[in-house]
């Protein structure tokens, strides 16, 4: 198929929650992430993989990564390079720090507004906070289509694309418009490794603030003479944002407490489906608060 | 989650050998392509970096695809359907990935889309192939044969056939036939000219040929009619897609079950001519058997890798008598020698790859312009050196797979001979090493001239001016000893050889054994100057060579003229 489609992959840096050691946490009980190498989300790579299909099965396809992080998340988009992603745009400044779901949707929906995607391919969540909620709230504020849980798009129409998507109890099939936000399950293919020559060719895009922090070094200079190995960067002022609803300021979630919970297994309590049992369940959860 | 690469600090010790910067300087002669490819290097630095962050990709692929694939080929293993090979499932996954990682055709150059990287690199990602699967090294590892067409095949040849390796065509050389193994000079598969189709057509049956139904197939065949020997042979290229060849069989074997070895039928099969007539064995294979001796090396010393992490996890892990078994004295010598032949066969192999990427540039060069006299003496140095190590790395590397899967086995004890543990894998793959791509037997035969020439004894004493760090003075004054012992036997087996033919035939293997084990050390005694991981390698490999040498000396210096007559007397037997 030949097509021009602009295809967006929203992206995150995550600290490596898969492997944590001891001193994963800081003692504010927040996520040590100096301790933690910084990853690209693994759910965000399968989402990858489904646009680097699509790109391979439309001629004329082309797939950008949207990252929104500090400067050193540019490492995410030039690893979508490597793997076959055509560039990518980085979203940074300091008043998108502290930002929520709410406040990062709304973000990278400005940057979306601007980049006008034909489609958006994001991770069902980062595993850093496991909400899930990005994706679907980056359709909702561009009045989009969501395409939650897909698992493949097993057919490209003219103006439509059929998805699998996985349910718990199977999958389904729908169709829907092209434009439409897509976000993809851990259980969809498997992201394509790094390319040997991308890698090559690719290592010395930077990003605009990066170029700026070091102008001499080699990767600087080298990113100066070719214009693909210069990753678009956006300031908010570049995505025309009202500035209340960026970062911290946006960010209606608030944390109350945080709480170490340390399962044991003599903590551990064994019921029957038994009348009593139930009854005594009941009990104990409404006296704990957790239900009522 | 896994990189063979980023795990392996004497992988990564070797890519940084101060030897790189002239490999490098060979290589991309004057970054000359920095300004026509958009991935050639600008500088050394750059291709350094280059190297690196390809090989942890290939790394990566290695521990993320094709290791966890391992057990699930060795299970299901390639067939034949319609005549043609179908590779077991995890193949296929392997080959996607290895093809979307753009690891074909590492070494060739970049106007046939190659990566134009130095052969370390590639014997590198060769070797942790092999960790990850020794059977898959073998369909990964014959691209290779693109570097035979490389060397010898005309422009047009290269431009139609390595463009294609780059892109991931997996490569066989059809050599054996069921009445030529280590003979190949018996070679009968025949090439006739049509002149009707302009072309070669191929007729006969070939045997034992791994990765048999490969896209490239580089074809030993008598093109001259009415001759029976070497001189009647030839080097072809034969197109899969072109037709004419069918599987017949693939082989039932007891290790590397994914890789297929096949039995052949050619009928009327077109082919191009390689380079010359008749130069087929004389020249073509050589040079096709020396790439792959080091690749067996490479694969010998991954699965030695292998080998000697299974081993060490479980000796961790298994507990008796209310330790884990590694606290035991006679494991954990176990696993010191393990770790030191491990680290010795990889040694040997990088100091032979260097060797043998060194001569093989000036060969390269050569094609573009005459070398000047210093060049051309270093080429003839650096290729002497080549044939001499090469054998002996085969050699070395491939009975310590072996004795490092034995090793593996006995210390999981009941539970390596089950088949819960990969171990048992290891060692079915490692038995055909020192076997396939020429014997140990063989190994010996093509070292021992670089024994009886001076090859080896010239090298050792390189090595022996050399300086040394404080902490393996005991060990190098130990080498000048056994040198001394080794001159000794090699001076007694030539005096000998004089007197009864046969002789030194008959303590070849000691004496190729012995010049082994002092260079082995050396090499590790340089290494620990550079890196103080190696300095008790290089004790311990010292102690094995010390005991080795003993057996070799005593048994060589006892040894009379009549010892040739009694252990010829069992060919009267039947």
């Amino acid at each position: 198929m030949k097509k021009e489609l602009k295809i967006v992959v929203l992206a995150k840096q995550v600290p490596d929650t898969r492997n944590v050691g001891k001193d994963a946490m800081t003692p504010e009980g927040t996520v040590n992430r100096a301790a933690l190498p910084a990853i690209f989300n693994p759910e965000d790579l399968n989402a990858l993989e489904m646009a680097l299909s699509l790109k391979d099965r439309v001629e004329g396809a082309e797939v950008r990564v949207l990252t929104m992080g500090p400067q050193r998340a540019a490492d995410v988009i030039r690893d979508a390079m490597f793997r076959g992603a055509d560039g990518g745009y980085l979203l940074s400044g300091r008043e998108f720090a502290g930002s929520d779901t709410l406040a990062t949707s709304y973000a990278l929906s400005c940057a979306l507004r601007k980049i006008e995607p034909d489609i958006i391919i994001a991770g069902r969540q980062a595993i850093d906070g496991d909400t899930a909620q990005v994706g679907p709230q980056v359709a909702e504020k561009l009045s989009l289509p969501q395409i939650t849980y897909a698992e493949e798009i097993t057919e490209i129409k003219e103006d439509t694309l059929v998805i699998r998507r996985r349910l718990s109890g199977g999958v389904e099939l729908v169709e829907c418009p092209l434009k439409s936000v897509i976000t993809v399950n851990a259980s969809a293919p498997a992201c394509r490794p790094r390319n040997a020559k991308r890698v090559m060719k690719f290592k010395y895009a930077l990003a605009t603030s990066e170029r700026a922090a070091a102008p001499e070094s080699v990767a600087a200079q080298r990113a100066a003479e070719k214009e693909y190995l210069q990753i678009v960067e956006f300031a908010a002022a570049d995505v025309n944002p009202d500035p209340e609803q960026l970062g911290l300021k946006g960010s209606p979630t608030k944390v109350k407490k945080i709480e170490n919970v340390v399962f044991q297994a003599k903590e551990a309590k064994r019921l029957t489906a038994s009348d009593e049992d139930i009854n005594s369940l009941m009990v104990e959860l409404i006296a704990s608060h957790t239900l009522g | 989650m896994a990189n063979f690469f980023s795990d392996n600090k004497d992988l990564q010790f070797h890519l940084q050998h101060p030897a790189m910067r002239k490999i490098v300087e060979l290589k991309e002669r004057n970054f000359r392509e920095k300004d026509t490819y958009d991935y050639a290097p600008h500088d050394f630095d750059d291709a350094m970096d280059s190297y690196r962050r390809v090989l942890e990709i290939a790394g990566e692929v290695c521990g993320d695809v094709i290791a966890p694939n391992a057990e699930g080929v060795d299970k299901e293993g390639p067939k034949v359907v319609n005549d043609h090979v179908q590779y077991a499932s995890g193949t296929v996954e392997n080959l996607k990935a290895v093809v979307d990682a753009g690891l074909g055709g590492m070494t060739l150059p970049r106007k046939y889309n190659g990566l134009n990287f130095p052969l370390i690199c590639f014997v590198m990602a060769n070797e942790m192939v092999a960790r990850a699967d020794a059977g898959f090294e073998n369909i990964w590892g014959l691209q290779d044969c693109a570097e035979t067409l490389n060397e010898f095949a005309s422009e047009e040849l290269k431009e139609k056939f390595l463009p294609l390796v780059s892109e991931g065509a997996t490569c066989a050389m059809d050599l054996t036939e069921p009445d030529a193994g280590s003979d190949l000079g018996a070679v009968m598969l025949k090439a006739t000219w049509s002149e009707e189709k302009q072309t070669w057509l191929l007729n006969g049956v070939k045997r034992f040929i791994t990765n048999g139904d490969g896209d490239i197939s580089l074809v030993l065949a008598r093109t001259e009619e009415g001759t029976t020997d070497a001189r009647g042979l030839s080097m072809l290229v034969y197109d899969k897609r072109d037709g004419g060849v069918k599987v017949r069989r693939i082989e039932n074997k007891m290790g590397i079950k994914g890789s297929p070895t096949c039995e052949l039928v050619f009928t009327n099969a077109p082919a191009y001519l390689v380079g010359d007539r008749k130069m087929g064995l004389i020249k073509y294979v050589m040079s096709l058997m020396n790439a792959a001796r080091l690749g067996i090396g490479a694969q010998s010393v991954g699965t030695c890798e292998a080998a000697y992490r299974e081993a060490l996890k479980y000796a961790h892990e298994r507990q008796q008598f209310g330790k884990p078994i590694i606290q035991f004295a006679a494991v954990s010598e176990m696993l010191s020698n393990m770790k030191a032949k491990l680290q010795g066969a990889r040694a040997l192999l990088y100091e032979t790859a260097r060797f043998v990427e060194i001569y093989k540039q000036y060969t390269h060069i050569s094609h573009e312009r005459p070398l000047e006299g210093d060049e051309r003496k270093e080429m003839k140095f650096y290729t002497r050196l080549a044939d001499g190590f090469t054998p002996l790395v085969k050699l070395f590397s491939s009975e310590y797979a072996n004795q490092l899967a034995y090793d593996a086995i006995q210390i999981h004890g009941g539970s390596g001979f089950m088949k819960d543990y990969p171990c048992e894998r290891l060692y079915r793959d490692a038995r055909i090493m020192n076997i396939y791509e020429g014997t140990s037997q063989l190994q010996v035969v093509a070292a021992i001239n670089a024994v009886t020439k001076g090859t080896f004894l010239e090298q050792i004493g390189r090595y022996a001016e050399a300086d040394y760090v404080e902490a393996v003075q005991p060990v190098v004054e130990k080498l000048k000893s056994l040198t001394e012992q080794f001159r000794e036997m090699v001076d007694y087996v030539e005096a000998n050889d004089k007197e009864v033919a046969g002789f030194k035939e008959f303590h070849a293997r000691r004496l190729v054994e012995t010049a082994g084990h002092i260079i082995i050390t050396y090499i590790l005694c340089r290494q620990a100057g550079e890196c103080e991981d190696y300095i008790n390698s290089a004790r311990v490999f010292c102690k094995l060579a010390v005991g080795k040498i003993a057996e070799a000396h005593t048994y060589v210096m006892t040894s009379t003229t009549d010892d040739v007559a009694l252990f010829k007397a069992v060919e009267q037997e039947c």
